[in-house]
């Protein structure tokens, strides 16, 4: 090994200070590795992690709280936003975010994400889109696209009995307490570098206290999909992208 | 002496909410309980404390922002009824075992299913044995008085606290509705953010190097039945430190009448009725129904010729009752159901029925 | 002394203010004190009532089986809660809601047209002061000055000028139990 190598001049990439030093649980190729570091990057950045709650959601994401060198509270399922909302109302000057699935967000927890959004209440909300249930082992998700298949939906999502995806984001858009709606995904180095700028963009909007700021992120699921890593970012960049375009939904200044 | 007010019990309880103290109130309207809701907005407790009053959009958001603010350390509280405490049992269970202290009332009501508005003590069982999933409990007060609704706030935050646990309080519809005389203890000034538990709630990291965290998880058995082990323990210590009773004209009884909130108020008058008519009839009322005052039932057990446990409901606190003194007496049950109330003269007869002949 | 009484009738008669401001006045001068409505989706019309103890001892019970006193101001009222004026004690009906009249001899009956006394008041909302004025001039439980002041405290301050206007209602009822 060329142990001389590492040094402090030679590196190209580092950790940030504010995930912890344990390797994660994730499945490799997941995206949900890349969306923390990148928030946790935000964070350091920011200088912000003496002050700032995450919420951590039911789903595979439950165990963020492993990672992510912050306070943080484990909500039930689907409960995020509640949860999230009583912490920023007492506690008004922390930054608080939640971070969840899309079955936490927008299917047992679409009540709580709507109200919460509806008041403006000022926190942000991560969440994590990539058409099926990772956690239970692939079921049908709110967001699964028509004819998608999987383990509750063998034949493909047939929309005429189970429904037709859900897109929560633009919903959200319409609430006038919602400042910021973003939908962006980590399935690329470009991709990655938006969605930093996003996070940054909804930090910012919560100190000007703006109201509700969503940051949807089209993701994968490498082993729920039956996929490897890269086939699964190609399944995110080929199908999931084109049903789920990239960009700003609502913004401040568009508001 | 403090201020004397005239007050409903729902009002009441909403008042010294504010003087304890408390950081944070989140409820959704359901009868008998809405005037909790509505007197705290009338009060505007931002303006008079900094306290913060919100109308959740369900039971089920208002328990959970109970659980976001209680998990940074505040004191919080909510209140609803027994459909509404029925929605919000996931998320109490969730508290119990992250150890989240927090303030929750039921104001009861008539059931099983929406039931009826009228007063009932049907939610003993939901209350006192864990009432969501897995093996834990809550510290249960339940009051009789309008007074008690004042006290049993200020004592719930300061057990909550002590034990980092929710802890409830159990009224009924008629007293939530009842107007009484009250005594208010004084402004209790709110933690400043200095007072903040910072060895567990997540209050930020603050100059902390390593951050808290609020979990009800640990995936690996091992490691659960560990956590188990503490909330059983931390119970065993509440049984012994904390129980709570009060007894009425027990010292000569033969016989004893008991029951818990109003119910223990209609005891008592049929009591007094026994005795004049010559039998000498006093009165357990338990305070704590969890933990439940076993030791006093099984004191005066031996003694006695028969005990009447009082309910409204089919017969449930009668079951701990049977459990304290087994078979050192006979333990009958009268009880009203459906938002019914038994009336002191029915108790009288049902217990000249049974006792007497 | 203890005097549980109930008042009764329909809903926008005033029943539950009427044993407010008796329990007001009770607290007032001193007694113990409980008012225990009877609550639920009732609205002007629907039937109504409430229990009102006051006392010089610590109140036991807020549930009672039988009461000294019943106020009963209409007929459903007054079919229901006939039974349980207790042997010895006192009921007062409204004659112009009540057609079937109470039959027990073994209790103090008053009438009294509290209805026609607030038309000549003009003022149908002081029908519940007159009736008040009635049950105190029978039960003398609670002085006149107590009730003015349990007024003070029942009604908000923006309605305190229409304490006078109360008080000569009152006033008026206590002439029924003559």
């Amino acid at each position: 090994m060329n142990e001389h190598l590492i040094k402090e001049e030679n590196l190209v990439y580092k950790k940030p200070s504010t995930l912890l030093d344990v390797s994660m649980h994730y499945c490799p190729g997941c995206g949900h590795g890349t969306v923390h570091k990148t928030l946790m990057e935000v964070v350091e950045e920011l200088g912000i992690e003496s002050n700032t709650i995450g919420v951590a959601p039911v789903g595979c994401s439950v165990f963020a709280y492993n990672y992510m060198n912050i306070d943080m509270q484990q909500a039930p399922h689907g409960r995020a936003c509640a949860i999230a909302t009583g912490i920023r109302r007492v506690m008004p000057d922390k930054y608080v975010f939640t971070y969840q699935g899309d079955g936490d967000l927008a299917a047992i927890g679409t009540g709580e994400t709507m109200h919460a959004a509806s008041r403006g209440e000022n926190f942000f909300t991560i969440f994590i889109n990539n058409g099926i249930y990772g956690m239970t082992s692939g079921q049908m998700a709110p967001t699964t696209l028509e004819g998608m298949k999987t383990t509750t939906c063998p034949r493909g999502r047939d929309v005429k009995t189970m429904g037709y995806p859900l897109y929560l984001g633009p919903i959200l858009a319409q609430l006038p307490g919602v400042a910021y709606v973003t939908r962006q995904a980590v399935d690329s180095v470009a991709h990655v570098r938006n969605l930093k700028k996003a996070m940054l963009k909804a930090f910012e909007y919560q100190k000007q206290k703006l109201g509700f700021c969503l940051i949807e992120v089209v993701s994968n699921c490498p082993s729920n999909l039956k996929m490897t890593a890269v086939q699964a970012n190609e399944f995110v960049r080929n199908t999931m992208i084109p049903n789920y375009p990239l960009g700003d939904i609502k913004t401040p200044e568009g508001k | 002496m403090g201020e004397i007010r005239l007050m409903k019990g729902n009002e009441a309880l909403a008042e010294s909410m504010i003087r304890s103290g408390c950081d944070a109130y989140f409820g959704y309207p359901i009868t008998p309980q809405s005037e909790v809701l509505e007197y705290l907005s009338n009060e505007d407790p931002m303006k008079r404390t900094g306290m913060v009053v919100l109308q959740a959009e369900s039971e089920v958001a208002a328990i959970n922002m109970v659980h976001g603010a209680g998990g940074c350390g505040k004191r919080v509280m909510t209140t609803s009824s027994s459909p509404g405490i029925s929605l919000m049992q996931e998320a109490i269970s969730y508290m119990a075992s992250a150890e989240v202290p927090c303030l929750i009332a039921n104001v009861m009501r008539g059931g099983p299913g929406l039931g009826t508005i009228q007063p009932s003590q049907g939610d003993y069982f939901q209350a006192t044995k864990g009432g969501g999933h897995g093996d834990y409990h809550l510290i249960v007060l339940a009051p009789s008085t309008v007074q008690e609704m004042v006290n049993h706030v200020r004592d719930g935050f300061e057990l909550a606290e002590k034990y980092r646990t929710p802890v409830f309080i159990l009224a009924d519809g008629a007293i939530g509705q009842m107007m009484e005389k009250v005594e208010l203890f004084d402004q209790i000034p709110r933690k400043t953010d200095a007072e903040l538990p910072q060895e567990w709630a997540t209050t930020g990291r603050g100059s902390r190097k390593m951050r808290n965290f609020i979990t009800s998880l640990n995936i690996q058995p091992e490691k659960m039945e560990v956590i188990n082990h503490h909330l059983q323990e931390k119970y065993r210590t509440i049984e012994k430190n904390e129980t709570r009773f009060e007894t009425y004209k027990i010292e000569d009884a033969d016989y004893i009448f008991t029951g818990f909130g109003l119910g223990a108020r209609i005891c008592k008058k049929a009591a007094d009725m026994a005795r004049e008519k010559g039998f000498k009839v006093g009165v357990i009322r338990p305070i704590t129904l969890y933990p439940f005052p076993t030791a006093v039932y099984q004191k005066y057990a031996g003694k006695l010729k028969g005990i009447l446990d009082v309910e409204m409901n089919s017969g449930q606190m009668v079951e701990d009752v049977r459990l304290a003194v087994g078979d050192k007496t006979r333990v009958e049950f009268y009880g009203r159901m459906g938002g019914m109330i038994p009336a002191p003269d029915e108790i009288l007869e049902h217990f000249e029925k049974i006792f007497i002949k | 002394m203890t005097e549980e009484v109930i008042f009764a009738g329909f809903g926008g008669q005033g029943v539950l203010s009427m044993g407010k401001i008796l329990a007001y006045a009770g607290m007032m001068e001193g007694k113990e004190v409980c008012w225990m409505p009877s609550y639920g989706p009732e609205m002007r019309g629907g039937t109504a009532n409430c229990n009102v103890i006051v006392s010089d001892e610590p109140i036991v019970s807020p549930i009672i089986s039988s009461y000294d006193t019943v106020v009963a101001l209409n007929q459903p009222s007054l079919d229901k809660f006939e039974s349980k004026v207790k042997k010895g004690g006192t009921l007062i009906y409204e004659t112009s809601t009540i057609t079937v009249p109470p039959t027990r001899k073994d209790i103090n009956i008053i009438p009294i047209s509290a209805n026609q006394a607030a038309i000549e008041l003009n003022n149908q909302k002081v029908f519940n002061m007159i009736v008040l004025g009635a049950f105190l001039a029978v039960r003398k439980t609670i002085t006149d000055e107590g009730v003015e002041k349990g007024l003070k405290k029942a009604l908000p301050e923006r309605h305190h000028k229409l304490i006078p206007l109360n008080m000569t209602a009152f006033q008026k009822g206590k002439e029924f139990a003559k």
